[in-house]
């Protein structure tokens, strides 16, 4: 164990030397004052937001939930930017620049070391997740007096979302050089927007091939069902045409995927940890 | 006793290409074993599977009697890879302390002073190692990879980067260590470095040892060559006893010597001859 700390404390230093974390607080920051002035002059004209005559929409519901959407979408794409800068590249960019040899040789072994660093970044990445996740609802509350329908279970999954993240940049980090890794993680995270979007509005309409579809994507690409599942249960309790809409996307969930997912996000993170140490364990360097 | 080195039918093939193809060498408790041979020999392949770092496709190679890259055998090994660096933000004494960290070494801040100034890198003690020049940075890998006195040293091109002075330390040093009785595998092209520290020395070429053994013995003689009133000459495969005999026979049939030489192979000279001028 005190290997692994030494080595998550190793990734913590890099990430503090290499001014990560600066970059990232100082454009979080931006991000929140952005956020706090939208929500601002949202809630502020409120009351001309004028929907037809015949119908009612509940103004501050769908005006929280949409501006606490956006917040969530933003605070998943900031955590998936930080753990693939954080993990893209652990073994093959370091054995490439000559850092990982003197460490593999060591008697800490290549599990711990891969253990290690996956630990460090998934500390870090769901930390900050929840950072921003708690400082956008505040923002949203304080500014619109409207809070989600369930507080913590979202960030919760939105956290654990980037930590499958974490894992597969860690995999990807094993078989490719940095940059295609980069690459195919920030891809495998866009089809998983574009098939999560596509089964909010299957769900939304009723389509069985489009849910059927948006279904094969959650279990392929677990923090996308896991992503949605927050969506939702922001607005649990709205019903309507005020949960109609939001359940339209983008920014609000349509569907929920329960405990299955959550049971197979698991095993999930399990595979392809085991799959990483698997290919690090044979891996020439 | 367990050799601190020991492989044998020791094989790499990278797709189709067979870096080593059935090497067999050792290191004993306090011996220094140069490795020679041209690029692409296989002489980092060889080190690298001693350490770990790559697997052999076939044969065995063991650290003092554990299986290469075992966890027995890493807390056996100090290694320094041909090309390697430390994280830049690091200053010298972190690099050491994390390694330490990481060897489980319990030297403490001690060690580290005293490596340091092993390889005369006192001065650079909090000097990070981005702002270090590249035979500081050697320096330092050959101090990192002396933390916690292990039995074994694999030192792949350690002085590589150095200049006179500092190829001259790591000289030293290493006679020092064989003193102490640690083992060490020198992979080097200097064949200077190798012919004056060195107590045996493997050359390879294309996977195979194509030749082993000590200095002296590597060093063959080459004949003596004779200075009479009649020129100089050559009496190939003469040794140095056969000098007196030589000039003895001369001067009995009328010549005037004037001067003898017992010829011998330098290690380059062997090393040329086993290579036969192949480089890549």
């Amino acid at each position: 164990m005190s290997h692994i700390a030494v080595m998550a404390g190793y990734g913590m230093r890099e990430a503090l030397r290499r001014k990560v974390f600066l970059v990232v607080l100082v454009l979080t920051a931006l991000f929140l004052f952005l956020f706090w002035l939208a929500n601002h002059y949202v809630f502020g004209e409120l009351s001309t937001i004028q929907p037809p005559a015949d119908v009612f929409v509940d103004r501050r519901t769908f005006a929280g939930a949409f501006m606490f959407g956006l917040a969530m979408f933003a605070t998943l794409f900031l955590g998936v930017v930080l753990a693939v800068f954080l993990t893209l590249g652990v073994v093959s960019g370091d054995a490439e620049r000559g850092l990982l040899q003197p460490l593999v040789v060591r008697p800490i072994g290549r599990s711990a070391l891969l253990i290690a660093r996956f630990l460090g970044a998934a500390l870090v990445c769901s930390a900050y997740v929840l950072f921003v996740y708690f400082a956008s609802m505040a923002i949203t509350g304080l500014s619109g007096h409207w809070w989600p329908d369930r507080i913590v279970t979202p960030g919760v999954e939105l956290g654990c979302a980037v930590i499958i993240v974490t894992a597969l940049s860690l995999l990807g980090s094993v078989v490719l050089s940095s940059t295609a890794n980069g690459i195919a993680v920030f891809m495998l995270f866009g089809a998983g927007l574009v098939a999560g979007l596509l089964g909010s509005i299957g769900h939304a309409l009723n389509s069985h091939a489009i849910k059927h579809a948006a279904a094969i994507a959650a279990w392929v690409l677990p923090f996308e069902a896991l992503y949605q599942d927050a969506l939702r249960q922001i607005t649990a309790d709205a019903s309507g045409l005020t949960g109609f809409l939001l359940q339209l996307g983008p920014f609000g969930g349509a569907y929920i995927h329960g405990w299955a997912i959550r049971g197979w996000t698991a095993a999930y993170l399990v595979a392809v940890g085991a799959a990483a140490l698997w290919g690090f364990a044979r891996r020439d360097l | 006793m367990a050799h601190a080195l020991a492989v044998s039918g020791l094989a790499k093939r990278y797709g189709s290409v067979e870096a080593l193809k059935g090497v067999d060498l050792t290191v004993e408790e306090g011996e220094l074993v140069g490795l020679l041979g041209p690029n692409g020999a296989g002489k980092s392949t060889l080190v690298k599977i001693a350490c770990g770092l790559i697997r052999q496709t076939r044969g065995q190679a063991h650290i003092c009697g554990a299986p290469a890259g075992s966890s027995a055998a890493r807390v056996r090994i100090g290694y320094l890879a041909e090309l390697f660096r430390f994280p830049g933000w690091y200053t010298a004494d972190e690099v050491l302390e994390l390694h330490q960290r990481l060897a489980g070494s319990g030297g403490g801040p001690a060690e580290r002073k005293r490596l340091l100034e092993l390889v005369a890198l006192s001065d650079a003690r909090d000097r990070r190692v981005e702002d270090m020049s590249k035979g500081m940075q050697q320096r330092l890998g050959v101090a990192q990879a002396l933390i916690g006195e292990p039995p074994l040293l694999l030192l792949d091109e350690p002085t590589s980067a150095l200049d006179p002075v500092g190829r001259r330390t790591v000289r030293v040093l290493l006679e020092e260590l064989r003193r102490h009785g640690t083992a060490v595998l020198l992979n080097s092209h200097l064949l200077s470095e190798i012919e004056l520290v060195c107590d045996r020395v493997a050359i390879l070429l294309a996977g195979e040892v194509v030749a082993a053994g000590t200095p002296a013995q590597l060093a063959s003689p080459r004949g003596v060559e004779v200075e009479t009133d009649e020129g100089v000459r050559t009496i190939a495969g003469a040794r140095r006893e056969d000098a007196p005999r030589i000039v003895a026979e001369l001067v009995a049939a009328g010549r005037r010597v004037y001067g003898v030489r017992v010829l011998t192979s330098t290690l380059e000279d062997t090393y040329l001859e086993a290579v036969g001028g192949e480089t890549s």
